[in-house]
């Protein structure tokens, strides 16, 4: 289902029109409200004047989540705050939170591209949308919420966590779609083989997931473990929140709302644009936002963009599932490691729970990586050359992915937290983070 | 003859292996036998008590990694020479041990094995006289 034709199957020619009369008055808007776009346009020797449409974005500056934190609470805000009608806030991995304010239409266009979200991934007002993102400061909650309103689903506010309930609501209100982290899918979908119910019992058939990374394995075992449709959802909170972009049912990349937000890959060490159909880090510009535009804003995120047209009908960019945030990934001993690496390969093993903990340290300045396995009832064994055997593959398969040492360790079962929020599946003992 | 062996599986931190015996003791579970195999990372905990589904169950619900397990218990004179007589009658017989805990008490001395082949093994020893306990004879 299509939920807004025009602008999502618009002629790309069209757009472009669009996307250049949008910029400009974007650039128009950030030069003369936002300090520091003025400085930072000014000492690029530019004027509003010089930008006249997209084919001019790569002489704008880029912004990055320090400046955010640098201009912290509202320095960037385009608008008075008498404007402003709400304030989220992201969850800083450190220092300072990034606080990100929306005007009564920035939460029109939020609803929108939600509304076209959840049409995207087939829920329509018939539906009852169990929304499982947290409620609060977190964009994901409230985000969803107005969206599935707009859309005329029945939404079910029942926040993040709180499982007992979330089955309770799955049984007795018949729920059909879920938006929720891919984490807490697992944990809820081992809540239900313990409390043993089927989930071809329940009446749920899509569940929309974002907020953290996650790779094909692990949706392959959501659809499976709960017998839905697994649809990714993009966004961050900096450049609205999730509905930035969807799958659509094709399930082949997700479709960015390109008439709200243009997208660029770069090569996040020289920051110049990647060649077509190159992966590179994201790189958004907002074209509509009153409170927080936003020029050039680095995501961190790496991805591919995908021009061709969609069997689906939409004429949007499509980005590919990320695959890892370049700065969530690791470096030991010189190598780089993203953790979903790891849970690809536990679940291609298939013979461990996905849950997993990445254990990083440094013993006489040589890197370590450690991988907590949980041994739960499908791999124990009453011999300790099985456990031995098992532990030997998983860190020969680990080591030959990685391409360093790992030492696997098995643990007790739910001994590894879990999260009703992101996962968090990486400990890194190292000091030298703090000392840079 | 075959007697359901419980293995717990035990991280190696202090506390899992009271645990265990806190859950079976507050619910009248009797261990007859215990043997812990131990590695640099964990432990596994061999019992047989006297009620292995309920306790396989209690254990469990408490989170840990449990399984049953078919194993054998020899019944020998406390003599110099019998434990070997009954092994030498598996390794006749192509019955490979794969691990076994004991213990002697009075006269006797009871003998835990898992072996590759449980019924085989009972039907050789008891052909050779090597007495076998049933569970509730392990006390």
């Amino acid at each position: 289902m299509i939920w807004n034709e025009h602008y999502e199957c618009m002629p790309r020619e069209s757009l472009k029109k669009l996307q250049d009369e949008r910029l400009k008055k974007t650039v128009e808007r950030v030069y003369y409200n936002v300090e520091f776009y003025r400085r930072k346009m000014q000492a690029l020797g530019l004027e509003p004047g010089d930008i006249n449409g997209i084919d001019d974005i790569h002489k704008l500056p880029f912004t990055t989540k320090d400046d955010l934190r640098d201009n912290y609470p509202f320095g960037l805000f385009a608008t008075p705050l008498e404007n402003v009608t709400r304030l989220h806030a992201s969850s800083g991995t450190t220092g300072k939170p990034t606080i990100v304010g929306y005007t009564r239409h920035d939460i029109e266009i939020f609803s929108e591209v939600v509304a076209r979200s959840l049409s995207a991934a087939g829920i329509g007002k018939n539906d009852i949308l169990q929304n499982a993102y947290g409620y609060g400061l977190f964009t994901g909650g409230l985000g969803i919420h107005y969206g599935a309103e707009k859309l005329g689903v029945t939404v079910v506010p029942i926040s993040a966590g709180n499982t007992k309930k979330q089955v309770q609501f799955l049984q007795d209100f018949g729920t059909t779609a879920m938006s929720l982290t891919p984490s807490y899918a697992l944990y809820l979908a081992e809540t239900l083989e313990e409390m043993d119910i089927d989930p071809k019992s329940l009446n749920l058939k899509v569940g929309i997931f974002g907020a953290e990374p996650w790779t094909e394995n692990m949706r392959k075992e959501i659809e499976k473990r709960l017998d839905i449709k697994a649809i990714d959802i993009y966004g961050l909170s900096e450049i609205i929140g999730p509905g930035v972009s969807i799958e659509c049912m094709e399930q082949n990349g997700l479709h960015i709302f390109e008439d709200h937000f243009f997208p660029e890959t770069i090569n996040p060490k020289t920051l110049e644009p990647t060649a077509k159909g190159e992966e590179g880090e994201l790189v958004f510009t907002t074209l509509t936002k009153e409170a927080l535009p936003l020029i050039r804003y680095r995501t961190r995120d790496l991805t591919t963009l995908n021009y061709e047209a969609c069997a689906c009908g939409r004429t949007t960019v499509r980005m590919k599932k990320c695959t890892g945030r370049s700065d969530d990934m690791l470096i030991i001993r010189g190598v780089n490691v993203f953790p979903s690496q790891v849970e690809s390969v536990l679940l291609e093993l298939g013979e461990t729970s996905p849950h997993y903990m990445l254990i990083v340290d440094r013993i006489n300045n040589l890197d370590t990586l450690e991988v907590l396995v949980e041994v739960d009832e499908k791999i124990f064994s009453d011999e300790i050359r099985h456990l031995e055997t098992l532990t030997k593959k998983i860190s020969y398969t680990l080591e030959s992915t990685l391409n360093i040492s790992v030492k696997v360790k098995l643990v007790e079962p739910q001994t590894i937290a879990r999260s009703e929020g992101k996962a968090k599946r990486v400990i890194d003992n190292r000091k030298f983070k703090e000392e840079q | 003859m075959i007697i359901k062996q419980l293995t717990v599986f035990l991280e190696n931190k202090s506390g899992r292996l009271s645990e265990v015996t806190r859950v079976l003791g507050e619910n009248g579970i009797n261990i007859s036998a215990l043997s812990i195999a131990d590695t640099s990372e964990y432990g596994l905990l061999r019992l047989i008590v006297s009620d292995g589904a309920k306790a396989t169950e209690l254990l469990k619900k408490n989170g840990f990694s449990v399984n049953l397990t078919d194993v054998i218990c020899l019944n020998v004179k406390h003599e110099p020479g019998t434990l070997h007589d009954a092994i030498k009658t598996l390794s006749d017989a192509g019955i490979d041990i794969e691990y076994m805990y004991a213990y002697a008490v009075g006269d006797n001395a009871a003998v835990i094995m898992k072996v590759s082949d449980a019924k085989e093994a009972i039907y050789i020893l008891t052909q050779n006289n090597i007495d076998l306990l049933k569970s509730h004879e392990i006390k």
